[in-house]
């Protein structure tokens, strides 16, 4: 068994409104970042798994989002698996 | 009498109120502690408003894993009456127990305050005391009531009657469709954000919200003057 740092990103899907990202959009353009288009806010976690290989630690990760870490309704997540 | 188990997870503070709104419709109502298994005979089972663990992750995602939820979960697919306030619906739809998820409030701000919202379907164990198209004010507080569903469960919730309550007027948290609460398939599960457990005597405002409790013993009236209308069928004459 060999440690892995699992870093998850958990985003808001595409066509949900997220206001939050839409607040922080607003305040940078405030601030003169006129460039700033799109901006959405999610989640990122970062784990530390025991697995056997990194595709298991990553079968380990994904099983892990679809229980509980992100939800199926609202969120989108990416996973990234490196050694520890 | 019902049996109405009202459930507490770590953070919930609506447990107390729900309670006594159980009682004073007349229910055998009590506890049930997260951590237990057992729902003691519940002929009902209600989860209470308040934070469960203190909305981590997301509003209902760490609770929605406590012990008692297998029970629960169980109980509804038996065709039990279960009812999520607030939380409550937000476990509910966590577990996948009702359809949709609850999102931050479009406007961001917690809202504690009055709404008005219509009840859009009576055929439900929290609703059949009331009137189809009555509107009632009935207090919101939440951060995280912003009904969402895809486009096909939406139109599925709208094409059976399953939007229970729907805000009038103003829609302060941005939901789809103006959506307060839904019901699932069976119509034996139900979730509402608004809270009707905070209006059901004159002292505290209003009492729009006592007919959800009352329903409860109404349903289980009904239904035993159906049992009796059933072995009084043998009888010519009667009925």
């Amino acid at each position: 068994m060999v440690a892995y740092r699992v870093e998850i990103r958990v985003m808001p899907r595409a066509a949900l409104l997220d206001p939050q990202g839409q607040a922080v959009g607003h305040a940078l353009h405030a601030l003169g970042f006129a460039d700033v288009g799109d901006v959405r806010v999610g989640k990122h976690l970062v784990l530390r798994v025991e697995a056997p290989t990194p595709d298991a630690a990553a079968t380990r990760a994904r099983a892990m989002c679809d229980r509980l870490l992100a939800n199926p309704v609202t969120e989108d997540y990416e996973l990234q698996v490196e050694s520890a | 009498m019902r049996r109405v188990a009202v459930v507490r997870f770590p953070g919930s503070n609506c447990d107390a109120d729900t309670l006594d709104a159980a009682r004073d419709a007349g229910s055998d109502a009590y506890y049930v502690w997260h951590r237990d298994r057992d729902l003691q005979q519940a002929d009902v089972v209600i989860l209470p408003g308040g934070f469960s663990y203190g909305d981590y992750l997301r509003s209902g995602a760490i609770a929605r894993f406590s012990p008692v939820m297998a029970a629960v979960t169980a109980h509804a697919r038996a065709g039990g009456a279960v009812l999520g306030i607030c939380n409550g619906f937000q476990i509910l739809g966590e577990a996948g127990l009702l359809a949709g998820a609850l999102m931050r409030n479009a406007g961001l701000r917690f809202l504690s305050r009055p709404v008005r919202i219509r009840v859009e379907a009576v055929d439900t164990p929290f609703t059949l005391a009331y009137r189809r198209g009555e509107e009632l004010v009935l207090p919101i507080a939440h951060g995280d009531g912003r009904f969402v569903a895809d486009e096909r469960t939406t139109a599925e919730l709208e094409a059976e009657g399953r939007v229970v309550w729907r805000y009038v007027g103003d829609n302060p948290n941005g939901s789809t469709r103006e959506i307060a609460g839904i019901c699932s398939a069976g119509r034996n599960v139900v979730g509402i954000m608004p809270h009707p457990e905070r209006r059901t005597v004159p002292a505290v405002g209003g009492t729009d919200g006592a007919r959800v409790f009352l329903s409860l013993e109404a349903a289980h009236a009904t239904q035993h003057a159906g049992d009796v209308r059933a072995v009084g069928g043998h009888h010519p004459g009667l009925c």
